[in-house]
């Protein structure tokens, strides 16, 4: 039960030559072909590329070379740029488009020997918070076929949770891994802006957009992380400060750890939910950490903040898909105009075409002051009440999401109520800061996330206390049935 | 509504987005919604606070220098491009 393994174990095996690379990847890639139609997470399968890869990590096994990742297999978000593949950022917009080079976490990655199996299903542009909004279709949630498995980062989601890879990339604008990792039981890390190069990252909100991993565990987590993180020169956003050896810290004492309790995060959340939370917590205080109340008085604005600002950016983004260089071309343009509103218009699905035109809309002349610039001092009052909880303690920790994974179909009709779904996420990505879902407990049947938020560069703090909880529970060990 | 459908034509204009008229009040009516919600904003108390545009603030855009780093792609870019020609990208007659 090759798929059950952590990472390190399959290392392990593949350097003491108990299995082979190949071997590895032929067991997920029966797995996706066998599984992904009832979950329909995977929207590209690259077989052949896979096993041509797996040979290659493993004549590198053989030659003595060792790596955390080196002969592990893995599934990109369709975000990332894949030289000679099919990107289609879950749009018919992309529908055709081979990309013509590598994201730079796509070459870091294969650099590691990892081998990639194929790419995952999205909300379209990354535009969503349940997957519903892919050209591609809905991606069913394993633990409930009859579920969203959040988004944008869906198919990642579902299928880290289905077993169907031992990790899968994704990215995060306003919670797109945390909430699907919630969502699906797995452990999402959502690294501090600038920490991942956005090179050959599709772009939805640049001032907001960062790539992270979904994983089974922490102690997964913190090895991709170590490969994917570091400095580009290709990425003006990039920080080039130091990655430190996650999974060496992750055994990092926790005693005298100081944990905010995330006041904000409990108005209006489920009291089942609520209870889970607490529990966490209390694992936490049994563990030998301190945990008081923090209060982010400004946080309930992160939501109106992020729809003008996320917006406002995908608009310009997004005038680049113009009919003429690359993706979709309507048919018979009369004229240039018709040619742009028209490739444009028959491109782009109605959630996509919504934000462009928010955007649009608080971008113009006469309501810039109004909505651009007046959500940009918001989001500094987000921003400064993060630092000023940061004063008190080494991180602050709540729910992930206010309810566990909602019915497909429930909320398409109704933007606003989607969005709020995002509430507890956002304010990271405002203020940049690095979070981690992990698995904390099930209501209904359903899994629900612990989110673990610390200041800018903290990813090796956060990393380890999710590694500690994940030592001290197993909620992050159970696998949804049929898919074990 | 906040916003008419008159608006929300302007808007699609701007964005050069053509929408159908099956589409057109299902935008106008959560095109409104949206602006409503985000009109929480003009309650909020914020003068003297500078706006923020970038999370990690104080980072200085980086200089390179000017050197060649960008090889001859014109091939495999135009790969992707619905039509060329000759090496160029074809669109609808632009001047009469």
């Amino acid at each position: 039960m090759l798929h059950t393994l952590s990472i390190g174990e399959l290392a392990r095996r593949l350097a003491a030559k108990e299995i082979s690379s190949v071997e590895l990847a032929r067991h997920f890639l029966e797995r996706i072909e066998r599984l992904n139609p009832s979950l329909n997470a995977v929207i590209t399968l690259t077989a052949d590329q896979a096993l041509e890869a797996a040979r290659a990590a493993d004549r590198r096994l053989a030659a003595g070379e060792r790596g955390r990742l080196l002969g592990i297999p893995l599934i990109h978000k369709d975000i990332f740029c894949t030289d000679g593949v099919r990107t289609s950022c879950g749009s018919r917009m992309l529908e055709n488009f081979i990309s013509p080079y590598d994201a730079t976490i796509v070459t870091r990655l294969k650099a590691a020997g990892t081998v990639m199996l194929g790419k995952s299903n999205m909300d379209e542009f990354a535009m969503g918070s349940s997957n519903e909004t892919s050209y591609y279709g809905p991606v069913r949630n394993p633990w409930d076929t009859t579920k969203v498995p959040g988004g944008s980062s869906g198919g990642s989601s579902a299928a880290s949770a289905a077993r169907l890879a031992p990790f899968t990339t994704g990215t995060d604008t306003g919670g797109s891994i945390r909430q699907p990792a919630a969502l699906t039981g797995v452990t999402g890390v959502k690294p501090t802006y600038g920490r991942v190069s956005r090179y050959g990252m599709i772009a939805f909100a640049s001032s907001l957009d960062q790539a992270g991993v979904l994983a089974r565990s922490a102690e997964d987590a913190a090895a991709v992380l170590e490969v994917m993180a570091g400095f580009d020169p290709k990425d003006s956003t990039s920080i080039d400060t130091p990655v430190p050896d996650y999974p060496a810290l992750l055994d990092a004492p926790l005693k005298g750890l100081k944990i905010g309790l995330l006041r904000e995060f409990f108005d209006g959340l489920e009291r089942r939910n609520a209870a889970l939370i607490r529990d966490a917590l209390e694992v936490y205080t049994s563990m030998g950490a301190e945990t008081l109340e923090v209060s982010l008085p400004h946080l309930p604005l992160s939501v109106p903040t992020y729809y003008v600002v996320a917006p406002a950016e995908c608009s310009s983004n997004l005038s680049r898909f113009d009919g003429v260089r690359f993706g979709y071309r309507c048919d018979q343009p009369k004229d240039l105009m018709d040619l742009y509103e028209r490739s444009r218009g028959e491109g782009f699905g109605p959630e996509v075409k919504r934000r462009i035109m928010t955007g649009t809309y608080v971008l113009s002349a006469g309501y810039f002051d109004a909505y651009y610039l007046k959500a940009q001092k918001v989001r500094r009052l987000i921003t400064d009440d993060f630092r000023k909880a940061f004063e008190k303690v080494d991180l602050v920790v709540g729910p992930t999401t206010p309810t566990p994974a909602f019915a497909i179909g429930a909320k398409v009709d109704d933007p606003v109520t989607m969005y709020l779904n995002d509430i507890y996420t956002i304010g990271a990505n405002l203020a940049g800061l690095p979070g981690i879902s992990a698995p904390c407990g099930f209501v209904d049947g359903l899994p629900v996330g612990l989110q673990l938020i610390g200041p800018h560069f903290s990813e090796a703090r956060l990393l380890s206390a999710a590694h500690h909880y994940q030592r001290a529970t197993d909620w992050h060990r159970k696998t949804p049935g049929g898919y074990q | 509504m906040s916003l008419t459908r008159q608006d929300v034509e302007k808007i699609a204009r701007l964005a050069r987005l053509s929408i159908t008229e099956a589409e057109m009040p299902v935008y106008v009516t959560s095109l409104s919604s949206i602006v409503d919600f985000v009109d929480e904003l003009s309650r909020v108390e914020t003068d003297n606070v500078e706006p923020l545009a970038h999370p990690l603030e104080g980072q200085r855009l980086r200089l390179r220098a000017d050197v060649v780093t960008e090889t001859d792609h014109r091939e495999s870019y135009q790969a992707n491009a619905p039509q060329v020609q000759a090496g160029l990208y074809v669109v609808p007659r632009v001047i009469e």
